[in-house]
């Protein structure tokens, strides 16, 4: 797939990958060998057809490839563009075996470009209700992340009457505060925003659960079943010394001020602090992004700072790659001890230890080692922490008898059903944090299942 | 009357505007101490703003505003019938209210507005409160017949002795807790004085509460922004404050942080003014 280049793309926001052309995709579709037992499926969590949407695109028919997709993904433009194709469906490509597996996530990606760009969407209209008892059911859905965007949209063409409470002013979660446009455009998000409205689906914004409204109180408001997705977006912290100093964000703050404040934009007014020397201390998704972000808001230098080795890194291989083109530093088994300030407060530099690589951990991976008296310092200005987001407590904490589990987690069984009665949670709160694709999965899963509470209890 | 509509505007004091916004699903809840986070606009910032006042009969709540920056300006333009694109609560928890006795309640500036609610929880029931205002000048002094409905006594200091006594909340604090016995101290203002405040009450080990005001954004506990440390603790005020022990505040780490964006606040405010 082709990119935009290095010196261009460090300087704006705008999207880093261009995808395929028509005739690019018709080519690496074609190369796809139709397997009579297709791997790739196994390796997605939504189980995509995929081998089916691929040869709808070789044969141009473009509009059954999106439909292909659409039968178990929601929202293909945003998954295509994010999902850890390396480890799920491309992971498992047969032709991968020998040369370079199908470029599944750009094709998905295709595919949904060319109806959102070419306007070929069929127009949603509130469908009609299904069953006339369903006429008028209210269902409530608590944040407009992937799993709340999925869950809502589907209940809605099931025919009920849903409403999304967002506590933010704007709707779509991660993808809205988190994740960057230069990877997510946003116009490529409003579409699927506003594909959810169409379907007859309020967003209300600026609701806060648990504080504006208790879930009881939807209860009584007349929702008949609610569906929690409110994600995990509780900022850990190193609880190393000096972390409070002026100049030291979470990666939460650093990219909500970024994305959804628009502080890069000087038309808006919420402000950025960016130094010369940044450091980011992590090895995700968020961490590149972070770093990403620095660079583009005009950092000379951008360390990023994680513990283990590159190997580990839980980041996607093509933003670990994109963040090394654009020149980001890493270092590698590196881990922060203290953070060092100068009088007024602000960062002035970072003390690590130097780490080796032990035996491997409870999640498989190799568990990083001090090695002693090892201390050295990197001077820095500003410090971003990304090290791992927890669900927020707030829902939890504000509803008795709703279980959870030792993360702070809310506990839900496959189809999302929580402990309490019409009461279903799905996407990063149960899970912890995890991916899009996932999240959509389980919003899927969970409006299955209150469809059919639903449609028990009346 | 639509969601957020300004329906009541009044100037208090020069730069310190007073408005009443039709908001019913938080009029119904709001306790003292809660607080809004607030845009004027699609580009603006979000910023924290104390309830100091609801009218749950009518659906409205009250909220009181000091012009010193860019948000809180355009804010400060804003009409009766124009509407606040975005607000959202009652968030942090509310004030801890029981019978202590006899308590003090100081607001300098525009904390007092942040005050009020307090004070007003506290009188009804069943405390005693004094109650110290300070400001800089007479015209700055606000709240004071609302003070003195709800006060045993109400003590006013300005810093130029324009009005009341010439002087600082601290010296009127020092005068009460050196004539009698005081069960606990409730201080809102600015930092520097909350700071004082409390290392005083420290002296005469009198449990003290301030409520504090670091930099926020969302106001949910997603950003982190707010964090400040208690005890040797990090808490992010927005959800587990905006209150704490006054004697358990880093109050110069919060000095610091408050200050982290100044160079670019002059700069919005300049921008502003073209
Ligand atoms: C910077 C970053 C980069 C990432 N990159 C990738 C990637 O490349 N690929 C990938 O697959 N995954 C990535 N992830 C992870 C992915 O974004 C998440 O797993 C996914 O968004 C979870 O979806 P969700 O719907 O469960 O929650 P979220 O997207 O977190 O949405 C939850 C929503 O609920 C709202 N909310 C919370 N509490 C309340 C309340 N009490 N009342 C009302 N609303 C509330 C929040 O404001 C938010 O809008 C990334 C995450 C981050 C932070
Ligand atoms: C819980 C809480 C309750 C508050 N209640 C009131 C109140 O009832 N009345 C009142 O007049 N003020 C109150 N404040 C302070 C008010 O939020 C700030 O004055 C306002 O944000 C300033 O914004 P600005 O753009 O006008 O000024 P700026 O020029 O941007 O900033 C001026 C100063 O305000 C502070 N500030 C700036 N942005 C923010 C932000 N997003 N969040 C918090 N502080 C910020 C900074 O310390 C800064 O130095 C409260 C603050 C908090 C945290
Ligand atoms: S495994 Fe690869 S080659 Fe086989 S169907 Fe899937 S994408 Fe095509
Ligand atoms: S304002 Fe973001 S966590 Fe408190």
């Amino acid at each position: 797939m082709r990119k935009r280049p290095v010196e261009e793309r460090i300087k704006d926001f705008e999207e880093v990958a261009l995808g395929f052309s028509k005739e690019e995709a018709i080519a690496e579709a074609t190369r796809c060998l139709q397997c009579k037992k297709p791997l790739c499926i196994n390796g997605c969590p939504v189980q995509i057809n995929i081998p089916k949407f691929i040869k709808e695109i070789a044969e141009e028919k473009f509009s059954n490839a999106i439909k292909t997709l659409k039968e178990t993904n929601s929202l293909p433009g945003i998954c295509g563009r994010v999902c850890p194709q390396e480890t799920q469906c491309e992971m498992f490509c047969i032709l991968g075996k020998k040369g370079k597996p199908i470029d599944i996530g750009t094709l998905e990606r295709f595919a949904s470009d060319w109806e959102i760009k070419l306007d070929q969407r069929p127009k949603a209209k509130s469908q009609e209700p299904r069953a006339k008892n369903q006429e008028q059911v209210k269902l409530a859905v608590v944040g407009s992340g992937p799993a709340g965007l999925t869950c809502a949209g589907e209940l809605a063409k099931m025919g009920y009457d849903v409403t999304i409470f967002e506590s933010l002013h704007k709707a779509g979660g991660v993808l809205r505060y988190g994740i960057p446009e230069f990877r997510m455009p946003r116009d490529i998000l409003d579409s699927e925003i506003q594909y959810v409205k169409d379907l007859g689906v309020q967003i209300r914004c600026d609701v806060l659960i648990g504080k504006t409204f208790s879930i009881d109180e939807l209860f009584e408001a007349g929702y008949k079943a609610i569906f929690i997705a409110s994600g995990a977006g509780l900022p850990q912290f190193l609880n190393i010394e000096g972390e409070n100093a002026n100049g030291v964000y979470s990666a939460n703050e650093f990219l909500t001020r970024a994305n959804l404040m628009k502080a890069y934009d000087k038309q808006y007014h919420t402000p950025i602090k960016i130094g010369k020397k940044v450091g980011v201390i992590g090895g995700g998704n968020v961490a590149m992004d972070s770093a990403r972000v620095a660079l583009r808001l005009g950092a000379e230098e951008v360390y990023l700072v994680y513990r283990r080795s590159e190997q580990e890194m839980p980041a996607r291989e093509e933003e670990r790659e994109n963040a090394k083109e654009e020149g980001i530093q890493f270092k590698i088994l590196t881990q922060p001890v203290r953070i060092k300030t100068d009088d007024k407060g602000w960062v002035k530099e970072i003390e690590c230890l130097q780490m080796q690589l032990g035996e491997p951990d409870e999640s498989g991976r190799r568990r990083p080692v001090p090695i002693k008296d090892s201390n050295f310092s990197i001077p820095l200005d500003t410090i971003v922490i990304a090290i791992g987001q927890n669900p927020n407590p707030l829902i939890p904490s504000s509803t008795p008898n709703l279980k959870t589990g030792k993360k702070g987690t809310i506990e839900a069984n496959e189809a999302g059903a929580t402990s309490i009665e019409g009461v279903f949670a799905g996407g990063d709160i149960v899970t912890g944090a995890a991916t899009v694709i996932e999240a959509m999965g389980a919003g899927r899963k969970a409006a299955k299942a209150m469809d059919e509470y639903i449609k028990n209890k009346l | 009357m639509k969601l957020n509509e300004i329906v009541n505007k009044k100037e208090l004091a020069p730069s310190v505007k007073l408005f009443d916004i039709y908001a019913p699903n938080i009029a119904k809840k709001c306790l003292p101490g809660n607080f809004i986070i607030l845009m004027v606009s699609e580009y603006g910032e979000r910023i924290p703003l104390t309830i100091n006042d609801c009218d749950r009969a009518k659906g409205t709540i009250r909220i009181i505003v000091q012009e010193i920056g860019r948000t809180t300006q355009e804010l400060g333009k804003m009409k009766v019938g124009e509407i606040i694109p975005n607000l959202m609560g009652p968030l942090g928890h509310a004030s801890h209210i029981e019978k202590f006795g006899k308590v003090v309640c100081i607001g300098g500036g525009v904390g007092t507005a942040v005050m009020y609610p307090i004070a007003k929880a506290l009188k009804e029931k069943g405390n005693e409160v004094i109650t110290i205002i300070g400001a800089k000048t007479k015209e700055l002094v606000i709240l004071e017949e609302e003070m003195k409905k709800i006060s045993s006594s109400v003590h006013i200091t300005t810093d130029d002795g324009s009005y009341g006594k010439k002087g600082f909340v601290t010296d009127a604090l020092n005068e009460i807790l050196s004539a009698q016995k005081i069960d606990r101290v409730f201080a809102i203002g600015p930092l520097i004085m909350m700071k004082i405040i409390s290392e005083i009450t420290k002296q005469y080990s009198i449990p003290t509460i301030v409520s504090l005001n670091p930099i926020m954004i969302d106001g949910t506990g997603m950003c982190g922004g707010c964090r400040v440390s208690v005890g040797n603790e990090t808490k992010f005020a927005c959800v587990d404050g905006p209150e704490f022990d006054a004697h358990k505040v880093n109050f110069d780490e919060l000095l610091h942080r408050n200050n982290r964006f100044a160079e670019e606040e002059q700069h919005s405010c300049k921008l502003q003014e073209k």
